[in-house]
């Protein structure tokens, strides 16, 4: 049987502002604070937002979020029975929920279009 | 350090923002090992680059998860030679590899090793400083190397990041993606993107366009893939009017983690273990049974990737799986200082899962891994679709019905120097033939979409979830590892109706700011077609061959010594068969040079 757990997670964008939101997450021992975020994508809310891409293999470092006030890559970060919070990145402007804006300057748009109009 | 959501002031959103429009010489679609190789070369041979990943470049789809091995013929051990590996290559694909694109990567592999060693990525060197190179299954001679502690992958990820970083010539742009290919007069003559951060929709004129944003394997439940390897390659190409080839063939890697759960390491990292200590495959009675099947792998790691997935499907079905439904890998007869001396930080990582391969078995089972379908090119790396390329795991043919392990980096890089070079030569001095007109309907799409997530009240459960749920369930029940006139026949009429009707009225969220559900929503319209096209496909293959296994034709059949092509005819998959590729003379290498 699985137990559930409450995982909280500041969502939001630049123009409303963060919330905290609680969801109810199925529990199985082992599982990451990213399977709990998907879990929470696939089941509940198919708008949260979170920057990942290995899933499971912790080596495109793309993850990073806040737990429970600590830098961590969420794909590697093991969920306890007692929950967490999940926070986007301090010190990083938010573009929406856990994803924050930590695309190198040079490899976005703006940067290529300034460089190429 | 504070988190900034910025003022209260609405940032202006990228949908009403004036659309841009750029132009560049050649466009690389995904920025992995294949398409940073393909930026590179076609930089190198004076094109204009535009390098786009819908991740971050050099961090997303398949190359950063390879922590496995790379096959290359240095020939420093065992007498080895590209022929040899191109023997083992023909082997292992069962007799519909492309044997004109089987050689290029063969023979190109080793100056991608040698240029990457020259980067310092950093290869495992044997005890006289060469590149150490391990035996893997279906290779006859030592040809794999690898850089410690299963962190191939990454490494050359790393180091081809910096190297293209100092490309003047080319343009990076992450979290980019393209909607969609533009055609005019039949040329693919740039594409239709989205900037995802902004929702900022922008026209690329190009010359020539490579695809190197290969893997589809997120289309099943149980897989290896990252985030972004939901097929955008081969849809992107099917869509623009380029031919598929073998779409029937995804491959299984049969020893893919199962149990206990593992976080922070990637499901295939077993097949390192494998490799350098042997290890033990066992049935739920803790009995060799891959012997039951017409192969040996008792200690050793021999026995070809379709064979083991299909006799791990085949003891569970008899009741004689592991708890969890897969098989034990057991390292219980490894003394511990060996399992040391072979992966030393990965045990610490192991110990804080709670693992101890001394004392237990983990349990493995089949995961979709790589798909050896892909698009159709020729020896130049061209598609059917004139200023179209393809490079890396979205090509099709080289490795015909089963993948020899290693060859999946080889290829990407090889192919990838490959398409960029030739692409760039073809559009040397060429104009632009981009069309405003030719772009009018995929704008059309985007925007209706994007006006339909905006309509959308406050607080609507999207369906993309869902829709995505089912497509994974559906392909691994019914189009994976066991398939069925009957199972297969169900597939392709509900992705069908999928496709057609649930799609279109998938309920969407608001937001143009790094919106989840528009971005699913088009990952979803290409997905549930190339399901279709997968399962087509398999229907039509009534054979067992490599990673097809069918239930209802369990044998290989000579008449299916061919290849199946798939291109769009209106709506519907059109599926013809072609005679096999085979070596004529050594002229076809003339290509590779």
């Amino acid at each position: 049987m699985t137990s559930s757990v409450t995982l909280s997670v500041m969502r939001g964008t630049p123009q409303t502002g963060p919330a905290l939101t609680h969801y109810d997450v199925p529990y199985t021992q082992g599982m990451s604070v990213l399977d709990a975020l998907l879990w929470i994508r696939a089941n509940v809310e198919p708008s949260l937002a979170v920057r990942y891409s290995c899933i499971n293999a912790n080596a495109c470092k793309e993850c990073s979020v806040m737990v429970d006030g600590a830098v961590v890559y969420a794909c590697a970060a093991r969920l306890t029975p007692a929950g967490a919070t999940v926070e986007p990145l301090a010190g990083k402007t938010v573009v929406r929920d856990l994803v924050t804006d930590i695309v190198p300057s040079k490899e976005q748009l703006g940067a290529a279009l300034g460089a190429r109009r | 350090m504070e988190t900034t959501y910025g003022g209260r002031a609405p940032a202006p959103s990228g949908r009403e923002m004036t659309m841009p429009h750029m132009e560049t010489d050649v466009l690389v679609v995904g920025a992995g090992a294949a398409g940073i190789s393909a930026a590179m070369s076609a930089a190198k041979g004076g094109a204009k680059v535009l390098l786009a990943d819908k991740s971050l470049v050099g961090r997303g789809g398949a190359t950063i998860m390879a922590q496995m091995t790379v096959a290359a013929a240095l020939g420093t051990y065992d007498s080895d030679d590209w022929e040899l590996h191109l023997a083992d290559t023909l082997k292992a694909g069962r007799g519909l590899c492309n044997e004109e694109l089987s050689a290029i990567l063969c023979q190109g592999a080793p100056e991608r090793i040698r240029e990457l060693d020259a980067w310092n990525v950093g290869w495992a060197r044997d005890e006289d400083q060469n590149i150490r190179a391990v035996m893997a299954p279906g290779h006859s001679a030592r040809r794999c190397v690898y850089v410690d502690f299963l962190a191939t992958g990454p490494a050359i990820a790393q180091t081809l990041r910096s190297q293209v970083a100092k490309q003047r010539a080319i343009t990076r742009v992450s979290g980019l993606s393209v909607r969609d290919l533009v055609v005019s007069d039949g040329r693919v003559v740039g594409a239709v993107a989205v900037n995802q951060h902004d929702g900022l929709v922008v026209t690329i004129a190009a010359k020539a366009t490579i695809i190197a944003a290969g893997g589809l394997t997120k289309l099943f439940q149980r897989n290896s893939a990252s985030a972004n390897m939901g097929g955008d390659s081969y849809a992107l190409a099917l869509r623009a009017g380029a031919e598929l080839i073998d779409m029937e063939f995804p491959q299984f890697f049969p020893i893919g983690h199962l149990a206990p759960r593992l976080v922070g390491m990637d499901p295939i990292m077993w097949d390192p273990f494998r490799y350098k200590l042997g290890g033990r495959l066992l049935n739920g009675r803790m009995e060799e049974f891959l012997e039951n099947y017409g192969v040996s792998d008792s200690g050793t790691y021999t026995a070809p990737r379709d064979v083991t997935a299909y006799a791990i499907v085949k003891e569970n079905e008899a009741g004689r799986g592991s708890p969890a439904g897969g098989a034990y890998l057991s390292f219980t007869h490894v003394p511990e200082a060996d399992l040391r001396a072979a992966f030393g930080p990965t045990i610490d990582l192991l110990a804080e899962n709670g693992i101890d391969l001394t004392r237990q078995p983990v349990e493995v089972a089949p995961i979709a891994h790589y798909h050896m379908g892909g698009i159709r090119v020729d020896t130049a790396m061209r598609t059917t679709l004139p200023g179209l390329y393809a490079a890396g795991e979205a090509v099709g043919g080289a490795n015909g019905a089963n993948r020899l392990s290693g060859n999946a980096l080889p290829e990407a890089l090889v192919f990838g120097e490959l398409a960029g070079r030739l692409a760039a030569d073809a559009v040397s001095g060429q104009p632009q033939g981009w069309s405003e007109g030719a772009a009018a309907s995929i704008l059309d799409l985007v925007a209706a979409v994007n006006a339909r997530a905006e309509a959308a009240p406050e607080g609507t459960k999207a369906g993309t979830s869902a829709l995505w749920t089912e497509l994974k369930a559906l392909m691994w029940d019914k189009v994976g590892l066991m398939r069925t006139e009957a199972s297969l026949t169900e597939a392709v009429d509900r992705l069908r109706e999928m496709r057609l009707t649930d799609l279109p009225q998938a309920a969407l969220s608001p937001g143009a700011a790094f919106n989840t559900t528009v971005e699913d929503w088009f990952e979803l319209r290409g997905a549930l077609q190339l399901g279709e096209a997968i399962a087509l496909a398999a229907l039509n293959r009534r054979e067992s061959r490599g990673a097809h296994q069918r239930l209802d034709y369990t044998e290989t059949s000579a008449d299916f010594e061919r290849n199946q092509v798939l291109k769009l005819d209106g709506e519907a998959i059109a599926a013809s068969w072609v005679p096999l590729t085979k070596l004529s003379s050594s002229k076809t290498f003339e290509a590779a040079q």
